[in-house]
C-alpha cells in the first residue's frame, strides 16, 4: 500500500470503514428463478464475448474468415458483457446490487481503459513493431532494454525530469508568496483572483505561441526587447542548453503556479483567525508569527499541493513538443516529449512503449517513496 | 503596549512608536500590492500582446508596438486571415471552416468527456462514501486507491498501447476515442472533488429519506444530488478546462476528422511561414472561451482546486 493516509487525510473517517456510512438494512426476497437469471445473463453474455474473441483471433490466425472487418464486434460484446453484469448484479443481490451499481460501472470503465491497455501494453515493450511496415509485430525480448540501455537521449530525458521537478520547489515558494499576498486584507481581491487563475485555465499550447514563440522571438519579442534594453546583447531564450531549460520550467511555471496558489490559499483560509491574533498577543512579530504558526499549519495542505504538482509536472510535454522540440540537443526534453517524437520519428511503437513503461516502473517507485517520506514528515506532532 | 506609551507623551501627537507602525504598515500595504500588481501583469500580459498582435501589421511588429490608436492603427489583417473579421464574415472561407470545424470537435471532445466523467464519478464518490464494499481483496479505502492513483498514470504509458488498440478497433481518429481517454484522464479529479463534496453531506439526511419510503437512488437523486450540485458544477468546470486544452492524446490519436483546436493551433505553431498576426488571432480565438470561463465561473474552479486541500 502507498501512503495512501497522506492524499486522503482529512476524508480518513469515511475510508476507514466504520464512521460515517449509511448503513441500510433491508430485507429482499429475491426468488430463485430471478437469480439464476442474472446469474444466467452474466455468464451468458461472458460466453457471447469470449465466442466473439475466439472468432475473430482466428480470423488474424487465418483459420477460416467470419467477415469481421475489425475488433469492433469483441468491444460491442464486451460493452454488452459489462451491461449485463451491471444487470446481474441488481437481479442476484436486491439492494446490495443497487449499491455495487454506484461503484461498478466506473470500475469497469477505468479498468478496462487502462488495466488491459497496460498488459498489451507490456506485451508490445518487448516487441519490435513498426507501424508502418508490413511485417507486423516481432517479438524481440529484450532487444529493446538493451537498446534503451544505451541510449543518452533517454537517460538525458529522465536527468531533465529531475531538474524540471526540483523547480517546482520554487514555484511553491513563489505560488506561497502569492497566497500570503491574496489572504490579506486587499481591495479588489476578485480582480486579482481571476487575473492570476487565467494563467492555468489557457491551453498549453497557444500558451507555447503566445509566449514561447512570440514574446521570447529573439528579434520583435517583447521580453528579448527588454533583456536587450536591460543590457543582454544577444537574447536568446533557446539557444544554450541551461537557458533553454530555464525558459521551459518558467514557461510552465507561469502555468502552473496559480494552481499550487489557489490550494495553498484555500488552506491558509482555514486556518482559525485567533492562532495568528494568540501569536501576536504573545509578542511574536509578522516574520516569527509565520514560521511558527502559519507554516506548521500549512504543512500538510503544502505537501498535498506539492505532491500534485509533481504527478502534474511528470507529465510535462504539450510546452515542450510545441516550443523546443526538445531541442538543443536535447536540453529541455521531457521524458514524454522524447517518446513522442521517437514515435513520430521512427513510428516504432515497441521501442516507445518500453521506455514508457520503465518510466512509469520508475515515477510509482518514486512517488511511493516521496508519499511515505511525506507522510512520516507531515504527521501532526503534538 | 502602545497605550502605556501615550499616557507619558503628549495627547495630540501620535507616539514615535504609532508612527514607526504606521509607516511600517504603509510599507507592508505597498508591498503586498506591488506584488499583486507585478504578478497580475505577469499573467495578463501574454494575453494582452496576444490579442493586439492579432491586429498589428508586419511594420508594428518588428517596430515592437504595444498600445493600439497610440503608437498603431488595429488592422484586421489577423482574423482576416482566419475568415473572422467583419468584411470576410460573409464570404466562402476554408479557413473559417477549418477553425469551427476544430472547434466543434473540442467542444464535443470535451463536453462529452466532462459530463461523462461526473457522471461516472459521481456515482462512484457517492458509493465510496456511503457504503462498506468488498470487491475480492478489495475494500472501499483500497478502491479509492485504486481510482485516485490514476492520476499518477503519465499519458505517455497509454499512448501507444492505446494506438494499436484504437487502430484495431477501428477508434483512431474519432470523437468517441477521444472521449473515452479523456473522460479516464479526469475521472480521477472527479471522484476526489466529489468524494469530499458527498462527505460533507450528514447522513441522516438519507436516512430520514429512507425512512420516508425512497430507495437508495432515489435518495440519491432527489435529496443528495441537488445538494451537491455546486460540486458537481465545479468538478464539470474543471474537467472541460482540462479537456479543452488536452493535446498529447489528441496529436497521436487524431489525424483528420476528430483532430481538436490545440492539434490545429500546434500545427500551425511549426510552419515558420505563418505571419505572426494571423498566429495570434488564432491562438487567442482558441483561449477565448477559455477566458470567458475563467471570468465568469471562477469561483467554481477555485472550489473545485481547493477540495481535498483542506478539510
Amino acid at each position: 500500500m502507498l501512503a495512501r493516509t497522506l492524499l486522503f487525510r482529512g476524508r480518513g473517517k469515511s475510508l476507514s470503514g466504520s464512521g460515517d456510512l449509511l448503513h441500510v438494512v433491508s430485507n429482499d426476497n429475491i426468488s430463485a428463478g430471478r437469480r439464476s437469471f442474472g446469474r444466467a445473463i452474466i455468464w451468458g453474455s461472458a460466453v457471447v464475448m469470449v465466442a466473439v474473441a475466439v472468432a475473430q483471433l482466428m480470423q488474424v490466425q487465418g483459420w477460416g474468415s467470419f467477415g469481421f472487418e475489425n475488433w469492433r464486434p469483441t468491444l460491442y460484446a464486451y460493452v454488452l458483457w459489462a451491461i449485463c453484469l451491471c444487470w446481474g448484479q441488481v437481479l442476484m443481490h436486491g439492494e446490495h446490487g443497487k449499491r455495487t451499481l454506484f461503484v461498478l460501472p466506473a470500475a469497469l470503465f477505468v479498468i478496462s481503459l487502462t488495466v488491459f491497455p497496460l498488459l498489451f501494453g507490456l506485451v508490445i515493450a518487448f516487441s519490435d513493431w513498426n507501424l508502418s511496415s508490413p511485417n507486423g509485430r516481432q517479438f524481440n525480448g529484450l532487444a529493446n532494454v538493451r537498446q534503451m540501455w544505451a541510449d543518452p537521449f533517454y537517460w538525458n530525458a529522465m536527468l531533465n525530469m529531475v531538474w524540471y521537478v526540483l523547480a517546482i520547489l520554487i514555484e511553491y515558494a513563489i505560488a506561497f508568496g502569492l497566497a500570503l499576498a491574496l489572504n490579506a486584507e486587499i481591495r479588489a481581491r476578485k480582480f486579482f483572483r481571476v487575473a492570476f487563475l487565467l494563467p492555468l485555465m489557457l491551453s498549453p499550447v497557444a500558451v507555447s505561441w503566445m509566449i514561447g514563440k512570440s514574446m521570447l522571438e529573439a528579434r520583435f519579442g517583447p521580453l528579448a526587447r527588454l533583456g536587450r534594453a536591460l543590457g543582454w546583447d544577444d537574447p536568446s531564450f533557446f539557444g544554450s542548453p541551461w537557458i533553454a531549460k530555464l525558459t521551459i520550467m518558467l514557461m510552465d511555471a507561469w502555468t502552473f503556479i496559480p494552481f499550487m496558489m489557489i490550494m495553498i490559499l484555500a488552506g491558509l483560509q482555514a486556518i482559525p483567525k485567533e492562532l495568528n491574533e494568540a501569536a501576536k498577543v504573545d509578542g511574536a512579530n509578522g516574520w516569527r508569527a509565520f514560521w511558527e504558526v502559519t507554516f506548521p499549519m500549512m504543512l500538510p495542505v503544502s505537501i498535498t499541493a506539492i505532491l500534485i504538482r509533481i504527478i502534474f509536472k511528470l507529465k510535462l510535454a504539450d510546452i515542450v513538443i510545441a516550443v523546443t522540440s526538445g531541442g538543443p540537443g536535447g536540453a529541455t526534453d521531457t521524458v514524454t516529449s522524447f517518446i513522442f517524437r521517437e514515435y513520430r520519428d521512427r513510428s516504432n511503437v515497441g521501442y516507445g512503449t518500453l521506455l514508457a513503461m520503465v518510466y512509469l516502473v520508475v515515477i510509482i517507485i518514486v512517488m511511493t517513496i516521496l508519499m511515505k517520506l511525506a507522510d512520516r514528515f507531515a504527521r501532526p506532532r503534538t | 503596549m502602545s497605550g502605556a506609551k501615550m499616557a507619558e507623551t503628549q495627547i495630540f501627537h501620535d507616539a514615535a512608536s504609532d508612527r514607526g507602525f504606521r509607516a511600517k504598515w504603509w510599507t507592508g500595504r505597498l508591498a503586498i500590492y506591488g506584488l499583486l500588481l507585478l504578478w497580475a501583469l505577469i499573467c495578463l500580459f501574454p494575453i494582452y500582446w496576444t490579442l493586439t498582435t492579432s491586429f498589428k501589421m508586419a511594420p508594428d511588429v518588428m517596430k515592437g508596438h504595444m498600445v493600439p490608436w497610440v503608437d498603431f492603427t488595429p488592422k484586421w489583417l489577423g482574423w482576416r486571415s482566419l475568415g473572422l473579421s467583419p468584411d470576410t464574415w460573409g464570404n466562402e472561407s476554408t479557413v473559417r471552416a477549418e477553425f469551427f470545424k476544430r472547434f466543434a470537435n473540442s467542444a464535443i471532445a470535451a463536453l462529452a468527456s466532462s459530463v461523462l466523467a461526473v457522471i461516472l464519478g459521481s456515482l462512484a464518490a457517492y458509493g465510496l462514501s456511503r457504503f462498506n464494499y468488498k470487491f475480492g481483496w478489495m475494500r472501499n479505502a483500497d478502491i479509492s486507491f485504486f481510482f485516485l492513483s490514476q492520476l499518477i498514470l503519465p499519458p505517455v504509458v497509454l499512448a501507444l498501447p492505446m494506438l494499436v488498440l484504437y487502430k484495431e478497433l477501428a477508434l483512431l481518429d474519432t470523437r468517441i476515442g477521444l472521449i473515452l481517454l479523456y473522460t479516464l484522464s479526469v475521472l480521477p479529479i472527479v471522484i476526489w472533488i466529489m468524494r469530499d463534496q458527498f462527505s460533507s453531506i450528514p447522513t441522516e439526511l438519507e436516512e430520514a429519506a429512507l425512512v420516508d419510503g425512497l430507495s437508495i437512488w432515489g435518495a440519491f437523486i432527489t435529496i443528495i444530488l441537488p445538494i451537491a450540485l455546486p460540486g458537481m458544477v465545479a468538478a464539470f468546470i474543471l474537467s472541460l478546462v482540462l479537456t479543452w486544452n488536452e493535446y498529447f492524446f489528441a496529436a497521436l490519436l487524431t489525424s483528420t476528422h476528430a483532430n481538436t483546436l490545440p492539434v490545429m493551433v500546434a500545427s500551425q505553431t511549426g510552419s515558420q511561414g505563418i505571419s505572426w498576426w494571423s498566429m495570434a488571432a488564432l491562438a487567442w480565438a482558441a483561449i477565448l472561451p477559455l477566458i470567458v470561463i475563467g471570468v465568469v465561473l471562477e469561483r467554481y474552479i477555485i472550489k473545485g482546486m481547493a477540495a481535498g486541500a483542506v478539510k
